[in-house]
C-alpha cells in the first residue's frame, strides 16, 4: 500500500510540476502577449499585434475617431453575440498573425462585414432608413462603406 | 480497477500540459520575435558616407531594402513593358517608331526598359551610345554620379555637374569610374577601387541621407527644374509645399528637400529621371518645366528656348521631311502629375514601392517594378476589390491608350508619306513650312505618350486628349502637304498624297 501509493505520490508530483509549468508559462505568455487587453475596448489593444498599425493611425486623425472606437463598428453589441464575435476574430487573428498567413492587404471577412454594416444602421438608422429599408442583410444591398470608405479609416480616410 | 485508470488518466494530464506548455512557450517566443521586429531596429554594422556609391556596404545595415533592391535584376514582364535578358528592340514590334525616328539615335536601337540594376550597364551596350557621340550628362541618371560632380566640381556638385555635361560619354564614364566608391569595410577611401568598384548604377545613396536615411534629392537637373516650375504660374495642388513656397516671400528658393512634405519626397526622388529632359550637347542638361508639366506647356518653353549658337530649340532635323523635331523622353513624372493618383495624394513609392510587411517591420518595397506584377500590395491598399477586377481595369485603360496610339501613329507616318513625297517632287522648305511645323506638334505629342512608361494610366484622360491631338495634327499636316503640292501646280499635284 505504502509502495503503490508512494508511486502514485511520485506520478502525481511530477504532473502537478508540469501541469504548473505549463500553467506557468501559460500565463506569462497571457501576460506577455497583453492578453488582459483584449476584454478592455481600448483601440490601442487591437494594433498589440502590429498588423492594425495603419488602421490605428488613421482611425486617430479619421472623422468617426471623436465618437466610436474599433469595437464600436467592428463588433455585436449585444453580450453573447459580442463575446463570440471576438472569439472568433480572436483565433482568427492569433492563428494569421502566428503563422503569417493571411491575405494581404488585410481584409474584412463577409461575417465581420455584416456586423460593421449592421453597426452604421445602429447610430444612422433615422438618417439611412430610406435608403436601406428592406434589405440591408442580403448580399446585393449596397454596404454604407462601398462610398463612406474613409469614415472609420483608410490609407485616404 | 481504479488505481490504473487513475494514473493513465494523470499520464494523460501530464502530456497533455506539457504539449500545452510547448505550444505555449513557441507562442510566445512568436511573440517576442514580432515584438523586436515591430522596433524596426538597424546595426549600423558599417559607416556609410557621402562617397558610398556601392550599394553593398549600405545593405549590410540595412538588409530587408538592399535585399529588394537586388532583385530589380529579375526578369519581369507586363503586357506593354518588358525586361528580358536583351529586352527586343520596340521598332521591330512598332516599325512605324524608325519613321518618326528617322535620322535620330533611336532609329538605331530602341529596346524595352529594364529594372534599375541594368541601367548603367544596358547604357554601356547600347548602340546609340557606342555608334553615335553622346555627351557625358546621359550620367546624370544612369549612374551614382554625386560623388563624381563633388570631385570634380572641388566640393561644389553644380560645377561639376556642368563640366561634365561639357564632356563626352565615355570621358565622364571614366571619370566616374575613377571617382569609385568610398568602401567602409576596406576601410579604403575614394579613387582606389578597380573598375569594378567604380561605377554603380542608381544607389542608395542617390535617395537617401546616409546619416538619417531620411529621403532628398540630389540631382542637379532636378533642383533647378523643380525651383523653375515653382517659379512659374503653372498650377500644381498636387505638390502642395510648392503651392505654400509661392505664397511665401521667395527669398529662398524653393528647395525639396527642406520644403517638401515626405509624402511628395515619396515622388520627387523618381522625378529626379523619370521626366522630361533635355541631355545635350549643345546646352548643359536641364528640365523644360519654367511653364508648367504639361505636353504643351514643355512644347512651349522649347518653342521660346534658344540654343547659344543662336538656333531655335530642336532634337534633331528628321531625315525624310526635313522637319526640326522634338525628342520626348519618359516623361512619368510629368504625366503623373496630371492624373487622379498625383491628385488624391499618391507618390510614386505607393504602387511601385509599396509597403511590405516582414514579419511585424513595415518595409519600402525596394523592388521597384510594374504594380500590376505587385496588385495586392500596389492597388489594394486603397482599392479593395479583387485583385482580377483591378487589375482588368488597369490593362482596359492601357488597351485602350494602345488603340488610340496605333491610330496616331499611323496617322503620323500617313503625314510623313504625303510630305516626303511633296519633298521628292520638289517642294519647297517655305511650302511645306506649315507642314513640317504640324510633324513637330504631332511628333511630340505621340512620342510623349509612347515613351512614358505607363501607356496611358498614370493619366488617361490626359493620355487621349494629347494622342487626339496628335492625330489632329497629323492629318492637318497631311492636308498642309496636299496644299503644299496645290502651290507646286497642277503637273506635280496629280499624285494625291496617300489616303
Amino acid at each position: 500500500m505504502m509502495g503503490s501509493g508512494g508511486r502514485g505520490f511520485s506520478l502525481g508530483f511530477l504532473v502537478a510540476v508540469v501541469v504548473g509549468l505549463a500553467a506557468g508559462v501559460g500565463a506569462f505568455t497571457f501576460r506577455y502577449g497583453e492578453g488582459v487587453s483584449y476584454f478592455s475596448t481600448d483601440p490601442r489593444a487591437c494594433a498589440n499585434c502590429h498588423i492594425m498599425n495603419d488602421e490605428y493611425a488613421s482611425w486617430t486623425k479619421g472623422p468617426h475617431h471623436a465618437a466610436a472606437r474599433c469595437v464600436d463598428c467592428h463588433l455585436p453589441h449585444a453580450f453573447v453575440p459580442k463575446y463570440l464575435a471576438k472569439a472568433d476574430n480572436g483565433y482568427r487573428h492569433s492563428k494569421g498573425f502566428t503563422f503569417l498567413d493571411f491575405h494581404e492587404p488585410i481584409q474584412i471577412t463577409p461575417g465581420n462585414a455584416r456586423i460593421l454594416q449592421h453597426n452604421c444602421e445602429r447610430c444612422h438608422e433615422d438618417f439611412v432608413h430610406d435608403i436601406v429599408r428592406g434589405g440591408d442583410r442580403g448580399g446585393e444591398a449596397s454596404q454604407c462603406v462601398h462610398c463612406h470608405r474613409g469614415a472609420g479609416h483608410g490609407a485616404r480616410g | 480497477m481504479r488505481m490504473p485508470s487513475g494514473r493513465t488518466l494523470l499520464l494523460i494530464v501530464g502530456v497533455g500540459a506539457a504539449a500545452a506548455g510547448f505550444l505555449a512557450a513557441g507562442l510566445l517566443t512568436t511573440i517576442f520575435e514580432r515584438k523586436q521586429e515591430a522596433r524596426n531596429p538597424y546595426v549600423r554594422l558599417v559607416e556609410v558616407n557621402e562617397e558610398t556609391t556601392d550599394p553593398a556596404p549600405w545593405g549590410t545595415n540595412w538588409p530587408r531594402e538592399y535585399e529588394a533592391y537586388r532583385r530589380t535584376n529579375d526578369t519581369t514582364r507586363t503586357r506593354f513593358g518588358g525586361s528580358e535578358a536583351l529586352p527586343e528592340e520596340k521598332s521591330a514590334r512598332d516599325p512605324w517608331l524608325l519613321r518618326m525616328f528617322a535620322g535620330y539615335a533611336f532609329a538605331l536601337d530602341y529596346r524595352d526598359r529594364r529594372g534599375h540594376a541594368y541601367m548603367l550597364s544596358d547604357q554601356e551596350a547600347t548602340r546609340r551610345v557606342n555608334e553615335r557621340p553622346q555627351p557625358g550628362s546621359c550620367l546624370h541618371c544612369h549612374g551614382s554620379v554625386i560623388p563624381t560632380y563633388r570631385r570634380l566640381g572641388g566640393g561644389d556638385v553644380f560645377k561639376g555637374f556642368e563640366l561634365m555635361t561639357k564632356m563626352t560619354y565615355w570621358e565622364a564614364h571614366g571619370e566616374v569610374v575613377k571617382t569609385g566608391s568610398s568602401n567602409p569595410v576596406a576601410g579604403g577611401t575614394t579613387q582606389q577601387f578597380a573598375h569594378a568598384d567604380g561605377a554603380h548604377p542608381v544607389a542608395c545613396l542617390d535617395c537617401h541621407d546616409p546619416k538619417s536615411m531620411a529621403l532628398r534629392v540630389t540631382r542637379p537637373g532636378f533642383f533647378r527644374g523643380i525651383q523653375a516650375l515653382a517659379s512659374s504660374q503653372a498650377p500644381v495642388p498636387h505638390l502642395p509645399s510648392i503651392e505654400r513656397w509661392r505664397t511665401g516671400d521667395h527669398k529662398e528658393p524653393y528647395d525639396p528637400n527642406r520644403d517638401a512634405s515626405r509624402q511628395e519626397m515619396r515622388s520627387f526622388v523618381c522625378g529626379q529621371c523619370h521626366v522630361e529632359y533635355y541631355c545635350g550637347p549643345k546646352t548643359t542638361l536641364f528640365f523644360p518645366w519654367d511653364r508648367g508639366l504639361k505636353v504643351e506647356e514643355i512644347e512651349a518653353h522649347y518653342d521660346g528656348y534658344t540654343f547659344p549658337d543662336g538656333h531655335r530649340f530642336y532634337d534633331w532635323t528628321h531625315a525624310e521631311t526635313g522637319a526640326e523635331v522634338l525628342k520626348a523622353q519618359h516623361p512619368e513624372f510629368e504625366l503623373w502629375s496630371q492624373g487622379i493618383h498625383a491628385r488624391s495624394g499618391v507618390a510614386c513609392a505607393d504602387c511601385h514601392m509599396p509597403y511590405k510587411r516582414e514579419g511585424a517591420a513595415k518595409v519600402s518595397d525596394h523592388w521597384v517594378r510594374s504594380p500590376l506584377l505587385n496588385v495586392a500590395r500596389s492597388c489594394q491598399a486603397c482599392h479593395p476589390y479583387p485583385e482580377a477586377e483591378l487589375l482588368a481595369r488597369a490593362q482596359a485603360i492601357q488597351e485602350r491608350t494602345h488603340g488610340l496610339l496605333e491610330r496616331a501613329a499611323s496617322s503620323l507616318t500617313d503625314m510623313l508619306d504625303a510630305v516626303a513625297a511633296r519633298r521628292k517632287a520638289g517642294a519647297t522648305a517655305g511650302q511645306l513650312a506649315a507642314a513640317l511645323e504640324l510633324q513637330r506638334k504631332a511628333q511630340w505629342r505621340l512620342d510623349f505618350v509612347a515613351a512614358e512608361n505607363s501607356m496611358g494610366f498614370h493619366a488617361p484622360a490626359e493620355t487621349a486628349r494629347i494622342l487626339a491631338e496628335s492625330i489632329d495634327y497629323s492629318r492637318q499636316g497631311q492636308l498642309a502637304a496636299g496644299l503644299a503640292a496645290v502651290a507646286q501646280g497642277p503637273a506635280e499635284s496629280a499624285k494625291p498624297a496617300n489616303h
